[in-house]
């Protein structure tokens, strides 16, 4: 558990770094995400004064609910000591929960700058959280299952084949999981331009040790969404519930190697795409989730598809 | 016994309105009677759970009523769910209505309708044949609309018990039809004699569809709901708490016992019809919810969708229950009465939370208030934890049942029928949007009210509430917490309630290791409440005290930041309806034909910009416009008809009878 909270902004440096060299930058150092920590952590809090009760504890809150979700998904093995306390759609709730608190925290000094990310946030998390459940319906119904070890077992077994709704599923989490971790072209983590911020508009009145804690988990948020699509559509190398040394060592080697595929991926896609007009957002979750209930739907029409 | 403690309770009940009538003016009597309906809730509430534990059935018969049918009573594990429900929820609005009921300005219109309502609830869920049980529910519709009225001076209110009084006798007319269909032509009014005969195919159809509208429209269903959101918010608030969280669960109870009880085996389409009903209802309520500023309103709405919750659990019952598959039918049921406790627990506190703030700055609009979590920062912590529960976040009780509604949908490609398989992921994707739309829409609720600077003076001068209303409310505030960390115990307390209906239930819950849920099995899906809560509680204080130990402990208040250039006036904070504006672009404009309007003037000109928001219910235009219109337009043409003489009225006579005659002539 402690892991991923050390390897978390590792990926956020590890995307940063690939985005400055593809635009031809020298870029941050790696370690970099670790040291805005170490510093924010040092710094005092500036708190609004109308700063309530609600501001202050939303932090470790958002950070502890996030935690638990990174906690559920399976990264390198398979056999999660607590995998059966929640199931894959208590993990999406469990985010929901998070980004109830962060919303709720943008409103409370009463800045228009909160207002607007706030709203904005809850719209396109109200098409996104549908979409992800009508993902967890095609998995769960192909597996039998919605916990994630089950899923994670059932994608390397060899009766998965190669299956259309699959396809649409992974389309669909990659464009839910862009839009919940406010990437390009939904939000753009650099910015500070005032119409176009979504995520940073929400915590534009923290600082400190908030503002880390924050920080902190939404680079977990990203590493979870990531570890849920290498876990569920790139599975091999994981390492099953009984296994040796040997199996935990090729099984973290093998997600190093599927993290750093796919942080590479995001940030050729983020650097290829323009940013998106916010009302535009929602035709692009809406096709998400199109494309999520597609593939529930062919499921429930028939088991073969 | 059980049946005679509930029928000396519901007179009690009767005997403390009869009282308040003649000493409501009196200071002490507000106290005295609101006191007495709590213990009296109480008992009730305490001798409903006993029955719920035994699973026997109890019945009793009284000699009042119709002389050759009597009055007769009963009490199994269905309807003692139901009074504990009901009783749990009216003790909670009594007790609270000890603090709240002060501040009422004419009591006497409140006090006695109060108890009687309370009465009437209890009855129809006691009554064991269709005349006791339609003569409870006319009397629960009119003693609620009494207190819908309680406030008659304002014309809103007139207008909202008016619309309130003629959906209640539509209602109350459809279910008399659909028990008169029942009874067949032998009169069978008892329900153990309906039981005993099932009508065939075509009366079956005809009953459930009288029964969608007669249970349905005092539960709130699209397009039956238009009454609810008018008239809810008109009463005081704990009779809100009661018509919301409470009374539209009697209508549920009634759809249950006549669908899923008395009428025998169901088709398989009736789960079509039910989850598509349920399906849109929880959209449609949400989205009306969102796009309000009036905080009592916004939470009727709110009940409108979570009664489409419950409908889809009723829907998919029905639809498992006509393919045999009743282990999975149980899931649903339990997921159905799981929310219907769940709703009315949350919105009762919700409800109780408005109308702590009603009382603390006279204000219902969203858009008067703001920054109350300075100055209520007891309600507020209720109130948002209420919030939670709605939205339906782990750990807390909503969460739970909306899960096992989810599990009951994963199961049903097992169904045969292709409508079914069809329809079902379609609500699936329904009621996960109304998942997430209910989040937006609560923390735009609590976020307006409680969070940001006060908009007005009344907002600025609010006091903390009193004592009575905020134990009350923190007590509702842990069952949310205790019933969303031990759902198991939920669980096997509803047990016996479905097994009476399906003749299965599902597995026990109390005996798995952890106190976790499997609704099928382990390896299928299972969820542990008390560990996430656990879980979260560790997490969030082992990183709070690593950052205790780790970093810097300097606070400093300063003006808040705002992007550098911060604006003192309130007005410039995000208002209810700006933060539902992005919602209302993505939905609104199809559903709610929402247009808007900017109008800046001129370089020069000094005239403020203006935009205007325009919605219009369509439902109300294309449905009750329509009907309403019609029925204006026919009584002005028959209106001729009083102002005859003598003579054309003979005529007319003469030739009504000719016609009749005829008629049966040619009928013959």
């Amino acid at each position: 558990m402690l892991l991923v909270v050390l390897l978390a902004p590792l990926i956020t440096g590890l995307i940063r770094k690939m985005k400055a060299r593809l635009l031809r930058r020298q870029g941050p150092p790696l370690l970099q995400p670790y040291r805005d920590l170490s510093r924010l952590l040092h710094k005092e809090v500036v708190l609004a004064e109308n700063a309530s009760w609600l501001f202050r504890a939303a932090p470790y809150l958002i950070f502890a609910t996030t935690w638990v979700a990174a906690a559920l998904v399976p990264t390198f093995a398979r056999g999660l000591l607590f995998s059966w306390t929640a199931d894959l759609i208590a993990l999406v709730a469990l985010l929901g929960s998070a980004r109830f608190l962060l919303a709720l925290a943008g409103m409370d000094i009463g800045t228009s700058f909160g207002g607007i990310g706030s709203s904005r946030e809850v719209m396109i998390a109200s098409l996104a959280e549908p979409a992800m459940i009508m993902i967890i319906f095609s998995l769960a119904l192909l597996a039998g299952t919605t916990q994630l070890s089950g899923i994670a077992q059932y994608m390397v077994s060899p009766d998965v084949g190669l299956r259309v709704t699959l396809g649409l599923a992974l389309v669909s989490l990659i464009m839910v999981g862009i839009a919940e971790n406010a990437r390009i072209p939904v939000d753009n983590p650099a910015t500070h331009l005032e119409l176009t911020m979504v995520h940073e508009a929400m915590i534009l009145e923290y600082s400190g040790r908030h503002l880390a804690l924050i920080e902190l988990a939404a680079s977990l948020k990203l590493l979870v969404y990531l570890s849920l699509i290498v876990c569920v559509f790139l599975p091999w190398g994981i390492a099953p519930a009984a296994g040796a040394g040997i199996d935990f060592a090729i099984g973290a080697a093998a997600f190093a190697a599927k993290l750093t595929v796919a942080c590479f991926g995001l940030a050729i896609f983020e650097t290829a795409i323009a940013k998106m007009r916010v009302f535009r957002v929602p035709t692009f979750l809406g096709a998400a989730l199109m494309l999520g209930l597609l593939g529930a739907l062919l499921l429930f029409v028939s088991r073969g598809l | 016994m059980p049946v005679a403690i509930l029928l000396w309770c519901v007179l009690a009940y009767l005997l403390v309105a009869a009282f308040s009538v003649g000493l409501a003016k009196r200071p002490f009597t507000t106290s005295v009677v609101y006191a007495a309906t709590a213990l009296i809730s109480v008992v009730a509430c305490v001798t409903a759970l006993f029955c719920l534990n035994s699973s026997q059935i109890a019945t009793l018969r009284l000699p009042l009523g119709l002389p050759w049918l009597g009055a007769s009573f009963h009490i199994d594990a269905l309807s003692a769910f139901f009074l504990v429900v009901v009783n749990l929820g009216t003790a909670a609005a009594s007790a609270y209505a000890l603090g709240y009921g002060r501040h009422e300005t004419s009591p006497e219109r409140v006090l006695p309708f109060f108890a009687a309502f309370l009465a009437g609830m209890n009855l129809v869920v006691l009554a064991d044949d269709a005349f006791t049980f339609l003569l409870a529910w006319e009397f629960m519709s009119l003693t609620s609309w009494a207190l819908v009225l309680a406030h008659h001076r304002s014309p809103e209110n007139i207008r909202a018990s008016y619309i309130y009084i003629l959906m209640a006798s539509f209602g109350t007319f459809a279910l008399l039809l659909a028990y008169g269909l029942l009874a067949g032509p032998a009169g069978h009014y008892g329900f153990d004699e309906i039981r005993a005969h099932h009508p065939d195919a075509l009366y079956s159809v005809l009953v459930l569809g009288l029964v969608l509208i007669g249970a349905g429209s005092k539960a709130g269903l699209v397009p039956l709901h238009v009454w609810l959101p008018l008239a809810h918010p008109a009463a005081p608030s704990h009779v809100s708490a009661l018509m919301s969280g409470v009374m539209t669960k009697v209508a549920v109870y009634a759809f249950i016992r006549i669908v899923l009880d008395l009428l025998g085996p169901p088709a398989w389409w009736w789960g079509v019809v039910v989850l598509g009903l349920g399906g849109i209802t929880s959209l449609m309520g949400v989205l009306y919810a969102l796009m309000q500023h009036d905080l009592k309103r916004l939470l009727a709405y709110h009940t409108v969708e979570n009664i489409g919750i419950i409908f889809i659990g009723l829907g998919l019952t029905l639809a498992f229950r006509a393919n045999g598959l009743m282990a999975t039918a149980a899931l649903a049921l339990t997921a159905a009465l799981f929310h219907v406790f769940n709703h009315s627990i949350f919105k009762s506190l919700l409800f109780f939370g408005s109308g702590a703030i009603l009382t603390a700055t006279g204000e219902r609009d969203m858009e008067h208030l703001g920054g109350l979590i300075h100055r209520m920062p007891l309600t507020a912590f209720a109130f948002l934890v209420g919030c939670a529960a709605i939205s339906a976040l782990p750990p807390l009780n909503g969460f739970v049942s909306e899960w096992l509604t989810f599990q009951a949908i994963l199961l049903s490609p097992e169904l045969s029928q292709w409508g079914l398989k069809l329809i079902v992921p379609a609500v699936g994707a329904m009621l996960a949007l109304s998942a997430a739309l209910a989040a937006a829409c609560f923390v735009k609720a609590f976020g307006i009210t409680f969070l940001g600077r006060a908009r007005t003076r009344a907002a600025e001068a609010a006091k903390e509430t009193d004592r009575f209303s905020l134990a009350v409310m923190f007590g509702f505030a842990a069952i949310c917490l205790l019933a969303g960390i031990l759902p198991g115990f939920v669980i096997d307390a509803i047990a016996p309630a479905v097994q009476i209906i399906l003749g299965g239930h599902m597995p026990h819950q109390a005996s798995v290791p952890w106190l976790s849920i499997v609704p099928i099995a382990q390896n299928r899906s299972s969820y542990n409440g008390l560990l996430v809560f656990m879980f979260i509680a560790i997490s969030a204080s082992m990183s709070a005290y690593a950052i205790h130990v780790l970093a810097s402990k300097v606070v400093r208040r300063a003006p808040a930041w705002d992007g550098g250039y911060p604006e003192k006036s309130p007005l410039t904070q995000y208002t209810a309806g700006s933060f539902a504006q992005p919602i209302r672009r993505v939905f609104g404009t199809l559903i709610f034909r929402a247009r808007e309007r900017v109008e800046i003037p001129p370089p020069g000109d000094t005239r403020p910009a203006k935009i205007e928001v325009n919605l219009e219910d369509v439902i109300w235009d294309v449905l009750y416009a329509p009907i309403s219109g019609s029925i204006a337009f026919l009584a002005d043409r028959l209106n001729v008809l009083q102002f005859l003489t003598i003579r054309r009225y003979l005529t007319l006579v003469f030739g009504a009878l000719v016609v009749l005659l005829l008629a049966i002539a040619i009928w013959r």
